[in-house]
């Protein structure tokens, strides 16, 4: 089996040697309606009434919804406008601790017996993609199609983040008894943990907790960003090539994040549903790079102060890891739910100024999808619609390798990004 | 608060720039061309310096006049410059030089659109340009050791020491006498993973293979004439070769054919840099032939251009 292409990272995790730690409550919580790639919620609460831990503040509208939860017992202060780093502006809750962290009565351990109980479960639990996609779980399971693969994520192949591979290293039991779960429940006959080579720990432990259980295999990765990709992952572990325009599980291929694997397993015991979760906090404008289990809504100055931080000293801040994180335009924002990373950078590198293609043909070689960024490019130069769908421009998932590689500094990743949303929108 | 940057991810970058890798491809042509000006002396010295100063000179003085940026600092120019002076020989007159450092830079490079996107190798086009025009001086060389002067090379001639070969004690010009340098130069290029070893392993490849075959002394028909130079420093070119794996391979072998042809059965003895260039031609046809099918990507019918009637929604879009 031929390897995809990709690129070998700076090694950047400095927080991988740091047990997960629980953030002390802040004094509010902000939770924006909208947390998943879909509709926004409505908000069901009034300000000045007492929610509970685990109560339903936000009801799904649609199909493209699941509920989102108070993550902490208190009194909601006000309804307000949340804006979005897309700039969108969303309705927000904010909800004042009271500190007692008083459960709320419904969070009782929901029984799963069939597929359709395990996609309700998903979506009472307000489940979304942990590894930072955000898209929501229980469209996986109700699907009709027979998965005969479940495949687990932990490649965690980003920079920075570190957050999975602290899920694998302290929840591996869960991350395992999940999969059994879901195995059994969805009479699933193989599953396999992707998880990078240069992670042997992670590799050593979840091979350990596997060993009781029938049929789930722990597969090393190399270590070549993207792995956690959605395509790349399937190939290197299951050797399928998910084709054009389709998704994994059209192929009978289930892919679940080893943190939201372990999420639904404990939802299954516990019934509390999805209220907070493992953020990698890191960056140069943080002195101790950490992994906090922090409350869903939090203040991100909040988590950054705790991560003792410089405020002042902060030029720029972002979701996700140094590859494909979304900045952020102000302070004022919350920890959401596919939220792994929180990065804070001091000094800005900022873009250099593109120069003329040389032609080196670098992007190509890094392209793990065998795409030619450099043609792509021109194509949207020139807006050439025909061009852009005969170069495949749909097959590209941002990863932003060829932007990293390309000497001229040529913003391929992004532009490509804009060439997809013509070729949609043409 | 104060206010955020807000940046399009990847919020990093590879330390690869044009500049550093164009300083990396001067560093490598650097030994064979000082080799060249240590045989040769001052004369030598005076043309690459002529030659070099005038391609940068060509390049700033056109961009200004056509209104583009000024791309002399990623130093493109200046590997132009010094390979065209280390294919002169080393007594060429100084304003031929210049000349064709004009031709390359202004005809080749600039007129085309500038770096990356010239059709075929500047330097190459511009060597071929001088030997058409100058054929008295392009074909008359100096012996090292004695300074006599010569119209005979060891490609004419039928062969030298290996050691005159390897250490540049023969008739040629001024930057392909010393094999080693080139050697030494060219296994940095590899080892620093600018250039890859496909172009020039396939190029030599079939030279070395059809001298077999054709029984003539294969080390001496590989270390003789500009071959090295070319194979090691044009036919591994960023702009004019194709750059998927198979290109390379197919442009190398097609490259070492079309020398062996020229240097048996053609009128001139040199046959490398007319390859090259020739080659340079094909460059699109090969990246179209050889490219890869993107990852999981659905064959489908291309699509076609559409009829008039169609147009407008892309312009708009």
């Amino acid at each position: 089996m031929k390897r995809l292409n990709g690129i070998r990272l700076q090694k950047g995790k400095r927080a991988q040697n740091k047990q997960i730690t629980v953030l002390p409550l802040p004094k509010l919580i902000r939770i924006p309606m909208l947390m998943h790639m879909g509709e926004p919620c409505s908000v069901c609460v009034e300000p000045d009434e007492y929610v509970y831990v685990g109560q339903v503040i936000g009801k799904p509208e649609s199909e493209d919804a699941v509920p989102i939860h108070a993550s902490v017992s208190g009194t909601v202060s006000v309804i307000s406008e949340y804006t979005m780093p897309d700039g969108q502006k969303i309705p927000c809750v904010e909800i004042v601790p009271d500190g007692l962290q008083v459960i709320h009565p419904d969070c009782t351990p929901p029984t799963i017996n069939t597929r359709q109980d395990l996609a309700d479960a998903a979506k009472n639990s307000g489940c979304v993609g942990l590894g930072g996609s955000g898209d929501l779980t229980y469209r996986k399971f109700a699907r009709t199609e027979k998965m005969h693969t479940l495949v687990l994520n932990g490649a965690e192949c980003e920079l920075y983040l570190t957050s999975d591979l602290r899920q694998m290293l302290e929840n591996a039991e869960e991350i395992i008894s999940g999969a059994a779960m879901i195995q059994k429940i969805m009479k699933i006959k193989e599953v396999l943990i992707g998880v990078q080579s240069n992670q042997p720990a992670a590799i050593q432990v979840l091979t350990e907790a596997a060993e009781k259980q029938k049929g789930i295999t722990v597969c090393p990765l190399p270590a070549v960003y993207p792995q956690g990709e959605k395509k790349v992952l399937v190939y290197h572990t299951t050797g399928l090539v998910v084709p054009e325009n389709q998704e994994p599980e059209d192929i009978g291929v289930l892919v679940l994040n080893v943190s939201t694997c372990a999420f639904l397993y404990r939802y299954s015991q516990t019934g509390i549903p999805l209220i907070d979760r493992v953020v990698t906090v890191d960056g140069n404008a943080v002195p101790k790079a950490c992994n906090l289990q922090v409350p869903i809504g939090t203040p991100i100055i909040d988590v950054l102060s705790y991560a003792s931080c410089e405020l002042d000293l902060v030029k720029q801040i972002y979701s996700g890891g140094g590859m494909m994180g979304v900045s952020y335009p102000a302070f004022r924002a919350s920890v959401i739910k596919p939220q792994n990373g929180l990065i804070a950078m001091k000094n800005i590198v900022k873009p250099k100024e593109p120069t003329d293609c040389i032609r080196c043909g670098k992007c190509l070689r890094a392209c793990p999808m065998n795409l030619i960024p450099t043609e792509l490019d021109r194509a949207y130069q020139q807006r050439n619609v025909r061009m852009l769908t005969n170069l495949h421009a749909g097959l590209c998932m941002n990863c932003g390798c060829c932007s990293y590689v390309c000497p001229a500094n040529r913003p391929l990743s992004e532009t490509i990004k804009q060439a997809k949303a013509l070729l949609t929108n043409a | 608060m104060h206010k955020l940057y807000i940046g399009s991810a990847p919020h990093t970058h590879s330390k690869s720039s044009s500049r550093r890798m164009m300083m990396f491809v001067i560093l490598a042509l650097l030994p064979a061309a000082l080799a060249g000006c240590m045989s040769y002396g001052t004369s030598a010295i005076l043309v690459l310096a002529i030659s070099v100063v005038s391609a940068v000179l060509a390049e700033m003085l056109s961009s200004l006049i056509i209104r583009r940026r000024v791309t002399i600092g990623d130093l493109s120019a200046v590997i132009t410059g010094l390979i065209l002076g280390m294919l002169l020989p080393p007594d060429f007159p100084l304003w031929k030089a210049a000349l064709g450092s004009v031709i390359a830079i202004v005809c080749v490079k600039q007129l085309f659109g500038g770096i990356g996107k010239n059709f075929a190798n500047p330097a190459g086009v511009a060597w071929i340009s001088l030997l058409l025009l100058f054929h008295q001086e392009m074909t008359t060389w100096r012996i090292p050791e004695t300074g006599d002067v010569t119209r005979v090379t060891p490609l004419i001639s039928g062969g030298a020491p290996y050691w005159d070969l390897l250490l540049g004690n023969c008739a040629g010009y001024i930057g392909t006498g010393c094999a080693t340098a080139l050697i030494l130069g060219a296994v940095f290029l590899c080892f620093m993973g600018l250039i890859s070893p496909v172009t020039p392993a396939a190029f030599l490849g079939t030279v070395a293979a059809l001298s077999f075959v054709g029984g003539y002394d294969v080390l001496s028909q590989l270390l003789s004439g500009s071959l090295l130079l070319a194979a090691f420093f044009m036919a591994s070119d960023y702009t004019t070769t194709p750059f998927t794996s198979y290109g390379k391979l197919l442009f190398g072998i097609c490259c070492g054919l079309l020398t062996f042809f020229i240097r048996h059965f053609g009128g001139y003895p040199e046959g490398a840099v007319f390859a090259v260039v020739i080659m340079n031609l094909f460059t699109p046809a090969l990246n179209r032939l050889t490219v890869k099918q993107p990852f999981g990507s659905v064959k489908v019918k291309k699509v076609k251009k559409r009829k008039k009637a169609a147009e407008p929604a892309e312009s708009s879009a």
